[in-house]
Order: C-alpha cells, then sequence, then structure tokens
C-alpha cells in the first residue's frame, strides 16, 4: 500500500468511526477510493475500530463484494443466477471468458477488464444481464458483448487500436 | 401553449435496453426543433417487453377534459425523429404507438395497489408524490394511537412480502410491547432472489412510498431510527432512495419533527456487499452491524433482541410499501383483495425465458398459467415452457401439468412449493433439470454463511453427489444418497438458505427424474 493509500484509509476511517456499527460502511468508502481493500489496511482499521485484526479481515473475506487486490480499468460482472441462465447466460460467460483471455475472479493482462460473477443484477425480464463500471446491460448477446468490451478497449488504449 | 410533458424510465432495467440513450435523443430532437417540452425520468410500468416505453402527457382535449398518458414504444434512438415528425406530443400517429397507458390489456386487468404510482410519479418529487395519494397513510397514523396503527395492520392481513408470510401485525405488536428506550424499523432490501426485481422497481419509481411506510411503523411502536439494507448490486436504487430521503427531510416528512407532531423518525440506507444470505432477517442485522452476515440462532427474536441487541422490525420492501395504502383505504379496503388466508394485492414478477416479462400486480388467486400464458405470452424463445421457478434460487421447479396452481401461499405450499417473493422463472424445453439442481446446491455451497454444518458441508456435498450421479457412478445408490442428503439439510439447517436448497432438488428430481441420467461428458463447472 501506498503512503497516500493508507492516509486515505486513516482519513476515511477517523470521519466514520462514530457510526453505529461503522465497520462495512468505512469498507465501502476505502474501495470506493483505492478500488480494492488493501491487506495493509486490515491493521489500521482494527486500530482505529478497536476490533481484532481477525474481525476485520473476517469481514472483508466475508462479502463478495469486497476485492483485496486493484481491480481492471473496467469491472465487467455477468449475471449467473437462474433467470439469465433460461436465456443463455452460460454461452455467454463461455463466450465472454474466451473474448476476454481470463475467467471469472480474473484481470486481463494488460489491467484493462477484471470479470466478475455476480448473482442477480435485478434486470430479470431482460436476461441476460451484465454490469459494467456500474452501468447495467440487458438482453446480451455475444455480438453485443464484444461491442461493449471494444469501445472500453479504445477508450482505454487510445488511438492505436 | 404550455410545454408538453414527455417520459422516459430512469429505472434501471429500462436504462439497461437503452432508455437513457433514448431520453437525451429526445432532449436533443426538441431543442433542435425549438420546441421546448418537460422530460420527466419516472420509474418504470414494469411492461419490459415494451420498454423503453415512452409516454406523453397529452393536454386537456380528451372527452372528460382529463388529461391523458399515450404510449409509445418499444422505442429506439432511431425513432425519436419520426416520433417528432408524427407528433407525438399531441399524441400523433405513429407505428409504435400504443394508445393510451391505461387502457393497454397487459395493464388494464392488473390491481395496482402497491404499485400505483410506479412509473406514474417522479420519484425524486415529494409534491408529485403527495398529489398521487401519497403521505395521506401518515397522516392518517399521526391521529392514531399507536395500538390503532397495530391493529389496522393487523386488520389488513398483511403477511410478509419477503417469503416467509408471516403476519405483519404480529410482528409489530410484539416489538410495540417491548418497553426499551431505542427500537430499530429495519427494511430488508436485499432482493437477492433470481427472478426478483419488484423491490428494486418500487425503490427506484416510487422510493417515498416505503419511506412513508416505515415511518408509519415508526410511529406504530415508538421507533425512531430506520434503515435500509439494501444489496450493493443496485447501484440506481440507491441514488433513487438517497435523493428521495435528502427530499423527504427537506419537506419535514423525516427528521425530529415528522409534519409537526414532535414525533422523530430519522432514515438512512446502508449497503450489502454481495451476500446472498444477509437476505435472511438474522443475517442482515449482523451485517448492519458491520459484522460477517452470519445467521443468528433464534430465540430471541429480533423483535425482541434485533439490532444492536434492541426491538426491531425487519419487514421487505414490498411490506413497507403496502402499509401506507392500508393506512390510507382502510384495513377492510384492503382485505378485500385476495384469496383465504393470503390477503391483499402480490406484486408477481415474470422473467427469464418469456415474451413479455414484467411486473404484474394482482390479488392472491391468479394461476400461474394465467400468467405465463396471458401475461407472458409463453416463452420468449417459442418454444414450450418445461418447468417454471417460484420464489427464487430456494423455489421448487414448477412442471407444466402444474401450471393451474394459484398464486397463494398455502395453494403453493400444497403442491410442495412455495410463493417466496413472488418471482416467476421460466423455462424452455431445451432446460437441463439435473444441472439446474446442481447449480441449487452450487449456488448454497457458495453463498452459506459456515455457521451450520447441513448447510456448509452438505451443499458441497450435494454437488458431488449429483456429479457422480451424472457420471454413472452407482447412480440409484447415489440417487438415494441425494434424497437422504436433501433431507438433513431440510431438518437440520439453522436458516433457510440450508433449509430451502433442497427444494429446487427434490422438485427437480420428483418431476424431472428423467434428466438425471448418466451422461458423457460429465457436466462442467459452472461459473
Amino acid at each position: 500500500m501506498l503512503p497516500a493509500e493508507s492516509d486515505t484509509v486513516r482519513r476515511i476511517v477517523e470521519d466514520m468511526k462514530g457510526r453505529p456499527g461503522p465497520l462495512i460502511e468505512v469498507l465501502h468508502s476505502v474501495q470506493a477510493a483505492l478500488g480494492y481493500v488493501p491487506p495493509d489496511a486490515v491493521p489500521i482499521l482494527a486500530d482505529a475500530l478497536n476490533l481484532s485484526r481477525a474481525e476485520v479481515h473476517g469481514v472483508v473475506t466475508f462479502y463478495h463484494f469486497f476485492r483485496e487486490t486493484p481491480p481492471g480499468r473496467h469491472t465487467v460482472s455477468l449475471c449467473r443466477a437462474e433467470a439469465c441462465q433460461s436465456m443463455g447466460a452460460d454461452e455467454l460467460a463461455e463466450h465472454a471468458k474466451g473474448r476476454l483471455g481470463v475467467d471469472f475472479h480474473e484481470t486481463t493482462k494488460d489491467g484493462t477488464f477484471s470479470l466478475e460473477p455476480v448473482f442477480c443484477l435485478g434486470n430479470c425480464a431482460c436476461s441476460p444481464a451484465a454490469m459494467i463500471d456500474g452501468r447495467l446491460f440487458g438482453r446480451l448477446t455475444p455480438e453485443r458483448f464484444d461491442d461493449l468490451i471494444a469501445e472500453r478497449q479504445s477508450k482505454t488504449s487510445g488511438p492505436k487500436q | 401553449m404550455s410545454a408538453a410533458t414527455v417520459y422516459v424510465p430512469r429505472d434501471a432495467s429500462a436504462l439497461s435496453i437503452g432508455a437513457g440513450e433514448v431520453a437525451t435523443a429526445i432532449a436533443k430532437e426538441s431543442s433542435a426543433r425549438g420546441i421546448e417540452l418537460k422530460l420527466v425520468r419516472n420509474g418504470s410500468r414494469g411492461a419490459f417487453w415494451l420498454e423503453p416505453l415512452v409516454e406523453v402527457l397529452v393536454p386537456a382535449q380528451a372527452k372528460n377534459g382529463d388529461q391523458q398518458r399515450i404510449a409509445y414504444g418499444p422505442v429506439t434512438v432511431a425513432d425519436v425523429a419520426s416520433l417528432f415528425a408524427a407528433d407525438f406530443l399531441n399524441g400523433g400517429a405513429h407505428p409504435l404507438c400504443l394508445g393510451p397507458t391505461d387502457a393497454i390489456a397487459w395493464f388494464a386487468s392488473q390491481q395496482r395497489l402497491t404499485f400505483a404510482r410506479v412509473g406514474i410519479v417522479d420519484p425524486a418529487s415529494v409534491a408529485d408524490y403527495v398529489a398521487h395519494g401519497g403521505y395521506q397513510g401518515l397522516r392518517r397514523a399521526l391521529s392514531m394511537a399507536p395500538e390503532a396503527i397495530v391493529q389496522s395492520v393487523l386488520d389488513s392481513g398483511l403477511r410478509g412480502r419477503g417469503g416467509a408470510a408471516f403476519p405483519t401485525g404480529i410482528k409489530w405488536k410484539t416489538v410495540l410491547e417491548q418497553k426499551t428506550q431505542q427500537k430499530y424499523i429495519t427494511c430488508n432490501a436485499d432482493e437477492g432472489d433470481s427472478g426478483t426485481f419488484s423491490d428494486r422497481m418500487l425503490m427506484e419509481g416510487d422510493p417515498l412510498c416505503l419511506v412513508e411506510g416505515m415511518t408509519i411503523a415508526g410511529l406504530a411502536v415508538g421507533a425512531t431510527q430506520g434503515y435500509i439494507y439494501l444489496r450493493a448490486e443496485y447501484p440506481h436504487a440507491h441514488r433513487a432512495l438517497n435523493t428521495a430521503i435528502a427530499a423527504a427531510y427537506q419537506a419535514r416528512y423525516l427528521g425530529a419533527d415528522v409534519l409537526g407532531s414532535g414525533k422523530r423518525f430519522d432514515l438512512e440506507v446502508r449497503l450489502g456487499a454481495g451476500a446472498y444470505v444477509c437476505g435472511e432477517e438474522t443475517s442482515m442485522l449482523e451485517s448492519l452491524e458491520g459484522k460477517r452476515g452470519e445467521v443468528r440462532v433464534r430465540p430471541p427474536l429480533p423483535a425482541i433482541k434485533g439490532l444492536f441487541g434492541q426491538p426491531t422490525i425487519v419487514n421487505n420492501v414490498m411490506t413497507f410499501a403496502s402499509v401506507p395504502v392500508i393506512l390510507h383505504q382502510g384495513a377492510e379496503f384492503y382485505k378485500n383483495f385476495g384469496m383465504g388466508r393470503s390477503r391483499g394485492t402480490l406484486p408477481l414478477q415474470l422473467a427469464g425465458n418469456i415474451k413479455r416479462g414484467g411486473l404484474i400486480e394482482r390479488a392472491f388467486g391468479v394461476s400461474l398459467r394465467e400468467l405465463l400464458y396471458d401475461y407472458g405470452g409463453g416463452s420468449a424463445t417459442g418454444r414450450p415452457i418445461r418447468a417454471v421457478q417460484v420464489g427464487g434460487p430456494l423455489g421448487a421447479y414448477i412442471p407444466a401439468s402444474q401450471f393451474d396452481v394459484v398464486i397463494d401461499y398455502e395453494a403453493l405450499t400444497a403442491i410442495g412449493a412455495l410463493l417466496g417473493h413472488g418471482g416467476i422463472v421460466v423455462f424452455d424445453d431445451t432446460v437441463d433439470m439435473a444441472r439446474m439442481a446442481r447449480y441449487a446446491m452450487e449456488f448454497c455451497a457458495v453463498e452459506s454463511c459456515g455457521k451450520c454444518t447441513p448447510c456448509r458441508i452438505g451443499s458441497t456435498r450435494g454437488v458431488e453427489v449429483i456429479d457422480r450421479i451424472l457420471g454413472g457412478v452407482e447412480s440409484e445408490r447415489n440417487l438415494q444418497l441425494l434424497e437422504n442428503l436433501c433431507e438433513t439439510m431440510l431438518q437440520g439447517s439453522l436458516c433457510g438458505l440450508g433449509g430451502m436448497t433442497p427444494f429446487p432438488v427434490q422438485s427437480a428430481l420428483k418431476h424431472f427424474r428423467e434428466d438425471f441420467r448418466a451422461r458423457t461428458p460429465p457436466l462442467k463447472q459452472a461459473g
């Protein structure tokens, strides 16, 4: 963790520690600021919140949403739940893995995309669904998926692409 | 002439299929043509097969002098110029014109009580909410004794809409009877079931209805603090709720002195972090306290010892959102909808492989067949519907031979199924039911909080046993083992996650046993 990052973590926890049951709120803020919850942040949070490191680590690892490694520049979350499966989510997932060259929970080597599974985005009448950087997409096809990826690839890597 | 009003939904699902781009295109086209218009970003009416659904409030020319909303859909960016050319701002004819929105059969036959304002009002506006009957329930409640409010909810017959169907009034009464300084109102908005989106739609489309319901609950039991536990997968709902709550504070519907009554009610949204089990009420309370979402052993019930050890109401979004209409129109009014012990209406969600998916609010008693074929129009792929999963990932799979079952808590229980949160996921005849059964076990293994053994270990063993069956390893013996394992999880788990995961598995075994034959190559691991 960079010194600037640990300063951020300290500032966040100082701001929020007076709230009732603050740990998850603090972790959300840390992840919003840094993109992830660095393992080195755990002792800082434990100390400030008067919890054991084990308790903080236990919370970070319990919840799927918190990540302990930096994400790619874009996070692609594919819905894996039943409604989306009924409309070809499994095939879409295979396609996505092939297109990006990574499995779930992995980030492309160039750091552009992280691929994550998600269990329901509440878009079940427009399946299959995905969320990219907080934007929701419905009725996805492999072709549309490729377009969405290509748009982000060219934006990220400039005119070369 | 005053500016025309155009409605383009900001509902997450509508946005996911282009509503945002359509709104931008309409704004651009109108300014290019020098036409002034008021663009309202409403919630969705719930007919996702017609989204993006654009509505125009046609100036008072209708026979009775009332303004009317004319619908156009599904609209794409490419249609926008032609809509202007067809004078859609005055309800002009166009191939996408669907006529008055309220007259569309899919809406006209619904009975919308909880969703009365969703898709109609501007979700961010207290004034619009009040203009459409909002906060009438709260005003009534402020003139009543706490006991009378609780009695109203009790008399309405309202049962918890999250899935467990426990009588809401009894839960409230228990909290009312506790003599402590601090009590809490908590809303379970961790809508994790696949095939459900009614909570999301309401929170995005009429968030003040939830705010009002929770405020009434606070008055009823003497609680001054409310929390909405919202899943992190719903960023759009998060923004809509925060906007609505800020507006409610501004207009003094929340805060230290609700409508000058001298009574306090504060409300805030807390985000979950992607754990399905946190939809279980005690796990949700742990998570609200900032801890791992591990299920608590009951008793004590949350109504006696809940959030931070204090008496706490835990209700689902739909439950709280049903309360304003009960207080406003009276318990009798609400109770007159429904059948048997299932009173009122239920927002059903038609999802998955369905032609006309969306939200259908009807009184209890509508048949599954009517929903699937009259509303839904059959499968999206045009193939026969083979199975329907009602009530989320822990709900049973219902075969076509049972589609005449009616939507009622007891009727579904009688065929070994459950209603849950009212989600209906449709599968056509290409579905592999052994794969779905395996998925149920796999999901449970991923999402188990780990506190009790039948759920934590049983789910993993379940995946392995199904793999052996499909791999042709002692199939008959392993089928028997799977049945036994289901029974153990059902009887021995601490909460509904492990205790209900057997339902989809057992129903698949019972109704679709032919899918459990050995195959090559064996099933691949999903996600």
